[in-house]
């Protein structure tokens, strides 16, 4: 059941991001940078916040008066403050949940992802906590009614010696200490709520707190001209006397509130625990099944620091040295943190295919999955490739290149490959082209495999792709799971250009011969070969 | 895809979502109750008796007590329900047993019940007992309401006077 749901939602976002990602880019697209832009509409919020906090009066009469003022007689500043403050609030509602359905549809609250998920949880709590307290503030109708069906839900609970709910029933009954009181709750309470952000994304390496400038100030602009054009106003000032009978609601932040009419609030409190509580155990049904961690090789290790640099999961720290070695760190992996993704791997500069020892060992792998065995599978893939041009596709698992048939060697990431895979099977006349295809460009599953190949391969990251290899003969496809055709059409594409090129093997570009057993098998790297 | 064609269909995108997020923080409005109608709210704490007398100790178990907590009463602390009838138009729509609030039950029990009712006059009667007697009442009212049309008319009890209020 969850597994359907998952898979649905994730068409659904497919669909979208593979849209965005041509209208806006990878890099801009804003349904990748949903936390990022979660940040920063809570900092819009917090901004005008405290701006409007210079005008804001607290008492029965001034509440309700001084935002009048300010809306009003200052619809200029005060008054567009406070509607950035309204919409930025309601935006960030929207980036929260669109947020959480795409992290669980892409499988990313699961295994080590856990704790960033049910850090989610409390977020979502304080974030509602907070918006309802300052809808409480205004003190207009809206105001009223969110005050009354709030403390009938508290009331609900047997927690409390007097109703609160008959603070709000008749005149004479409310202080203004009460506005004093809210107004610390609607400080406090989003000083948790960045408390908890700060937590969700302590155990992400590298974390997007910022959306890129251009975007950040596509949304700063809509959200002011979104305000001239339709300022959040108040609802009538609150009377005691009147039920609320009539508001107009923010759907974003009270849905559940009319639910209390047609439920009653036994059945509301029993959704939200029940979401609660499920959204609480989802990273355990099922749990993930997880490949074995990396494992470091101290023989092969020189703490150079590589590994720690790129694990997108801050698995790896480097430790100081525990085998006498004249290095001052070694890596040290932490196993509850480490996906086996074999990003490490391809960091190592170790991790190289030539490597002539008897069996291929490097500073760090994965026993599931080492270099050794992924060397081997590359030669007996070279093996399998008839059509010229021969093209191996090292592709990540869940990628749209997974599903290709003929010629590819999957990987949990693409990064895993260290460059010199690349070097290795065109140097050794395993193919005449290598294709990395990983996942969607602005849906890497591993976060940074794209980024840290893509940086490899252009030579600005360790370990380098070597200057003697032939920028023609390797190309990059980025494409998701779901986006096959894509894949092939970008495959097609590749090969076309490589067919315009020169043979590396003269002998490999007549067909008789490319498809002779005795020819398309590769030669596989001899024991204590020299690298050449 | 041109550059145009992107920054228009950037644009579109942005347009979209923040036209969701102007309109839907304030409509659809919501209407609580039918048209032409108002609420009445029972609503008051008030604690009833203890739920047994005070009881006189023995020698014997005042001997048994610590010599800097020897007493001559014992008194539970529990409370008993209060029991409450509201009648309109000659029919009883609310009645219940509400217990004592606190982990001993010695605290006040408490009532808040929303009835929505169309507007017009009515014959309201509310009764409550918080003794030990089974039958009758220790408080009642009677009074003839007239509900305007999204009037919030609430009935309280004043523990002190014994009285309860409309307002």
């Amino acid at each position: 059941m969850i597994r359907a749901i998952r898979g649905a939602l994730r068409h659904g976002f497919e669909i979208i991001e593979r849209a965005f990602d041509r209208l806006f880019g990878p890099a801009m697209n804003p349904v990748a940078q949903l936390g990022a832009l979660g940040f920063f509409f809570f900092w819009v919020v917090a901004v005008s916040g405290i701006y409007l906090f210079i005008f804001f009066d607290t008492g029965i009469e001034r509440a309700y008066q001084s935002v009048e003022y300010l809306t009003r007689d200052h619809w200029y500043h005060a008054g567009v403050m406070r509607s950035l403050h309204r919409y930025a609030s309601d935006l960030m509602v929207v980036m929260v949940v669109v947020h959480m359905l795409r992290e669980f549809s892409y499988d990313h609250y699961r295994g080590v992802r856990w704790f960033s998920w049910l850090t989610g949880l409390p977020i979502i709590w304080l974030l509602y906590t907070s918006g309802i307290t300052g809808y409480w503030l205004v003190w207009d109708r809206l105001a009223h009614y969110v005050a009354l069906v709030t403390s009938e839900l508290l009331d609900w609970l047997p927690i409390f010696g007097e109703p609160i709910a008959r603070n709000f029933i008749s005149t004479g009954t409310l202080t203004s200490r009460f506005f004093t009181l809210m107004v610390f709750m609607h400080v406090a309470v989003p000083l948790f709520l960045l408390l908890g952000m700060w937590v969700h994304i302590l155990r992400i390496s590298r974390p997007k707190v910022n959306p890129p400038r251009l975007l950040a100030a596509m949304m700063l602009l809509a959200l002011i001209g979104v305000s001239l054009w339709k300022p959040a106003l108040s609802q009538g000032p609150a009377d005691l006397a009147r039920a609320p009978v009539e508001v107009g609601l923010d759907w974003f932040y009270l849905p559940l509130y009319p639910l209390t009419d047609f439920w009653g609030r036994g059945a509301v409190w029993a959704l939200l625990g029940t979401f609660s509580v499920m959204f609480a155990l989802m990273p355990w049904l099922p749990p993930l099944r997880k490949a074995k961690p990396a494992e470091v090789d101290l023989k092969h290790c020189n703490g150079c620091t590589r590994c720690a640099e790129d694990c997108p999961y801050e698995a790896i720290r480097m430790v100081r040295r525990t085998d006498g070695m004249p290095f001052p760190t070694q890596a040290e992996v932490n196993p509850s943190l480490c996906v086996s993704c074999g990003i490490c791997v391809g960091a190592c500069p170790s991790s190289t295919p030539f490597r002539r020892s008897e069996e291929l060992r490097t500073g760090i792998d994965l026993p599931d999955y080492p270099l050794r065995l992924l060397r081997e599978r590359v030669v007996e893939t070279a093996s399998t490739l008839h059509v010229s041009p021969r093209i191996m596709v090292l592709a990540c698992e869940r990628g749209g290149g997974a599903g290709h048939v003929g010629g590819a060697v999957t990987l949990p990431c693409v990064a895993m490959a260290p460059p010199s895979l690349i070097d290795f099977i065109l140097s050794r006349d395993l193919a005449d082209g290598v294709v990395i295809a990983g996942c969607a460009e602005s849906a890497c599953y591993h976060r940074f495999g794209i980024v840290w190949t893509t940086q490899r391969l252009a030579r600005q990251r360790d370990p380098y792709l070597r200057a003697r290899v032939s920028r023609d003969r390797f190309a990059t496809i980025w494409s998701s799971a779901l986006a096959t055709k894509q894949f092939e059409h970008e495959l097609a594409d590749f090969r076309r250009r490589l067919a315009a090129l020169a043979p590396t093997r003269p002998e490999a570009s007549t067909p008789s011969q490319n498809h002779a057993p005795a020819a398309k098998m590769p030669r596989a790297p001899a024991e204590n070969e020299a690298v050449p | 895809m041109t550059k145009a064609t992107r920054q228009c269909g950037q644009f579109l995108v942005i347009a979209v979502l923040f036209a969701m997020a102007a309109v839907f923080s304030n409509w659809p409005v919501y209407r609580q109750i039918p048209q032409g109608s108002g609420i009445v709210v029972l609503s008051f704490v008030h604690g009833a008796d203890r739920r047994a007398d005070c009881r006189r100790l023995t020698p014997e178990e005042i001997a048994k007590l610590a010599p800097n907590m020897r007493r001559t009463e014992e008194c539970p602390r529990r409370r008993r329900s209060l029991y409450v009838e509201l009648d309109l138009g000659g029919d009883t729509i609310y009645r219940a047993n509400l217990p004592p609030t606190g982990i001993a039950g010695d605290g006040p029990s408490r009532a808040h019940q929303r009835f929505v009712l169309p507007a017009g006059s009515f014959d309201v009667a509310v009764r409550l007992r918080d003794t030990s007697r089974s039958e009758g009442f220790d408080y009642m009212r009677t009074e003839r309401i007239s509900l305007a049309p999204d009037q919030m008319l609430v009935i309280d009890f004043n523990s002190a006077t014994g009285e309860f209020i409309f307002r």
